[in-house]
């Protein structure tokens, strides 16, 4: 059996996100190749050469895989496809965009965002923002897998794979990338991040959120997270968004200010190891699920806490 | 142009959902349905393009058993002009949807075709993606604006670091996020017009598609469950329990 892993990266540094979809590929079982598709990617090979667990690390280069474009990159796992029993992605943006695009290419029924491994074919995913979970096992030859990363810790260094090169497929050529307007931020990202402080449309502000969460993110050494009410409002950029259809996270330390708890945001961070809760209705939903949880106001309670922290 | 709009009919985001306690899955019986939030922008966004007289015709199609003619109703109340119900009782995976699709879109000739980027029953986000590898078209997935020209489309995608922005030719897949727009309710003189909308019925068999699944559901279960905690009274008691539990 073997596997063909696809990393995720920008180019220039591998995410952690591959290294829990790594975990998942070895519990699968077989031999697990990754591969770094990009454009000068070769820091991102030598640092998915170093993960324990990989066979060999595949690099292609070409101009129209510098942003992962979905149709040149899926056409070239599927050129890679013959040689692999499975093909796995973190459930990234990159991923969800590109892996379903293969999985037709090979007339394969993907799995998506997988939280176990039960067997080589069985697998569990959560349906209705993670209100039930379903056990599937799949008829398809191959697997086409992506990754919940949240539910699989991150496999550690110490391989020394062999880096080949392998040649970009034709570029079908319908697509083309114009820019990236991504957030720059020194914070951890939201996906790897230990401690975690969400704001929700109680915020009121993006001067508000500004104001009081952000000096104790940075106090904490946390990222930033946001419910869809404070994203659509405009007080949180889109890739802040914690929940069923925006990030799903489970740092050690999740604090949810003015978030009431509805099912889309808490299929995001339930699997937190602990919820703080802050908000002044004490019948908020989001106590539920909070270890602890403090009814107050948060303009009073923020500036306090950034105090004592 | 013709711009093709696929709709699920979904439980609604609001119900509380039941896992039956045999593990055969969950309780739909009784329970409020409704158009796939996401399926709602794909709407909208199809209708401000026909408003803005880039579209000519909204084809609507939703695949499923029949009462998945009322989210097709609902679409045409809003304001698109036809409908098609591609009648399966069973569960169809987004791997057979995508292939009844593209016999669709084989039949219609749309230049465009705008889903949602995700199921909010399956939670899949499969089945733009695949539609679009079917037929050799582009995408543009998770979409929070879409510029129309000619020939091509500028999309605007929500990604995990922020936005990208891609140019794709027509004709194009497009899925939609949250930010591309806010649907419009149907008003009640729309939903009596609505009723009187062409909606053409088909099978499975019509395109040619065995829609037999390929992932066997072996159990549907309850998640993991987790308690409620303790109130806390203040900040310094917050603090001092974070610190005692080590997280801070
Ligand atoms: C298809 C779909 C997908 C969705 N996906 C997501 C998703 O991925 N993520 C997500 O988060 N949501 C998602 N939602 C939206 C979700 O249903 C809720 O609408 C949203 O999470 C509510 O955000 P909120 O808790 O910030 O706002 P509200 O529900 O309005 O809650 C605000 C809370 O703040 C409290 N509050 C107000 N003032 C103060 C104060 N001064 N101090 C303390 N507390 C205060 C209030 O008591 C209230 O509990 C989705 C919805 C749909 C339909
Ligand atoms: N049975 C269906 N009928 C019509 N459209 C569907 C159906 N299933 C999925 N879709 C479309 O595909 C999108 C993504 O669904 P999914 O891949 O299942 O998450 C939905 O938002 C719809 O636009």
């Amino acid at each position: 059996m073997a596997i063909l892993l696809v990393a995720e990266h920008d180019n220039a540094t591998l995410s952690d996100q591959t290294n829990k979809a790594l975990t998942a590929a070895s519990q699968i079982g077989g031999d697990v190749d990754v591969l770094v598709a990009g454009k000068g990617a070769q820091a991102v090979a030598d640092a998915a050469a170093k993960l324990a667990g990989v066979r060999k690390v595949l690099v292609a280069d070409a101009d129209e895989l510098a942003e992962r474009l979905a149709e040149p990159t899926a056409a070239l796992i599927v050129s890679l496809a013959g040689g692999y029993d499975a093909i796995v992605a973190p459930a990234t943006t990159t991923g969800k965009n590109v892996l379903p695009r293969v999985a037709a290419l090979l007339d394969v029924m993907q799995i998506s965002e997988i939280t176990e491994v039960v067997s080589a074919d069985t697998f569990k995913r959560p349906i209705y923002a993670g209100n039930a979970i379903q056990t599937v096992q799949s008829s398809d030859a191959k697997k086409v897998i992506t990754v919940r990363t949240a539910s699989f810790s991150a496999a550690g260094e110490g391989g020394s794979a062999s880096i080949e090169t392998v040649a970009a497929a034709a570029n079908p050529g319908v697509s083309t990338f114009v820019e990236n307007k991504l957030s720059e931020s020194d914070r951890p990202e939201l996906t790897s991040a230990k401690i975690i402080i969400s704001g929700g449309r109680a915020l009121g502000s993006s001067e508000k959120f500004e104001e009081v969460i952000v000096p104790i993110a940075d106090k904490l050494g946390a990222a930033i997270g946001a419910s869809r009410a404070a994203v659509d409002a405009g007080y949180a950029p889109n890739d802040w968004q914690v929940g069923q259809t925006g990030k799903v996270v489970a740092p050690e330390l999740y604090i949810a200010v003015g978030i009431s708890g509805a099912i889309q945001h808490l299929a995001g961070m339930k699997d937190s190891k602990v919820i703080v809760a802050i908000n002044k209705d004490e019948e908020a939903p989001i106590f539920q699920v909070a270890d602890y949880g403090l009814v107050g106001d948060l303009f009073t309670i923020l500036p306090e806490l950034e105090k004592a922290v | 142009m013709k711009v093709l709009v696929p709709v699920k009919r979904v439980v609604d985001y609001n119900v509380k959902i039941r896992v039956k306690s045999d593990g055969s899955g969950v309780e739909l019986a009784n329970v409020k349905m409704s158009m796939n939030p996401f399926d709602e922008i794909a709407v909208e966004e199809a209708i401000r393009l026909k408003e803005a007289g880039k579209v000519e015709e909204i084809v609507v199609v939703s695949i499923g058993p029949a009462q998945a003619a009322e989210t097709i109703r609902t679409a045409l109340a809003m304001g698109a002009d036809r409908g098609i119900l591609v009648k399966v009782d069973d569960v169809v995976e987004p791997l057979t949807v995508a292939k009844l699709l593209k016999g669709v879109v084989e039949a219609e000739g749309p230049q465009l075709v705008i889903l949602g980027k995700q199921a909010i029953d399956d939670d899949a986000n499969q089945t733009g993606q695949m539609l679009s590898a079917l037929l050799g078209w582009s995408q543009g997935t998770f979409a929070s604006k879409v510029e129309l020209s000619d020939g091509s489309a500028q999309v605007t995608r929500e990604v995990d670091g922020g936005l990208q922005v891609v140019d794709i030719k027509l004709p194009a897949i497009v899925t939609t996020d949250l930010r591309l727009n806010q649907p419009r309710y149907a008003s009640l003189p729309n939903i009596m017009k609505a009723k009187k909308k062409p909606l053409d019925e088909k099978s499975a068999a019509d395109y040619g598609v065995d829609v037999a699944p390929r992932l066997k559901v072996l159990k549907t279960e309850e998640p993991g469950g987790r308690k409620a905690g303790v109130k806390v009274k203040d900040v310094a008691e917050l603090v001092s329990s974070l610190k005692s539990a080590g997280v801070i």
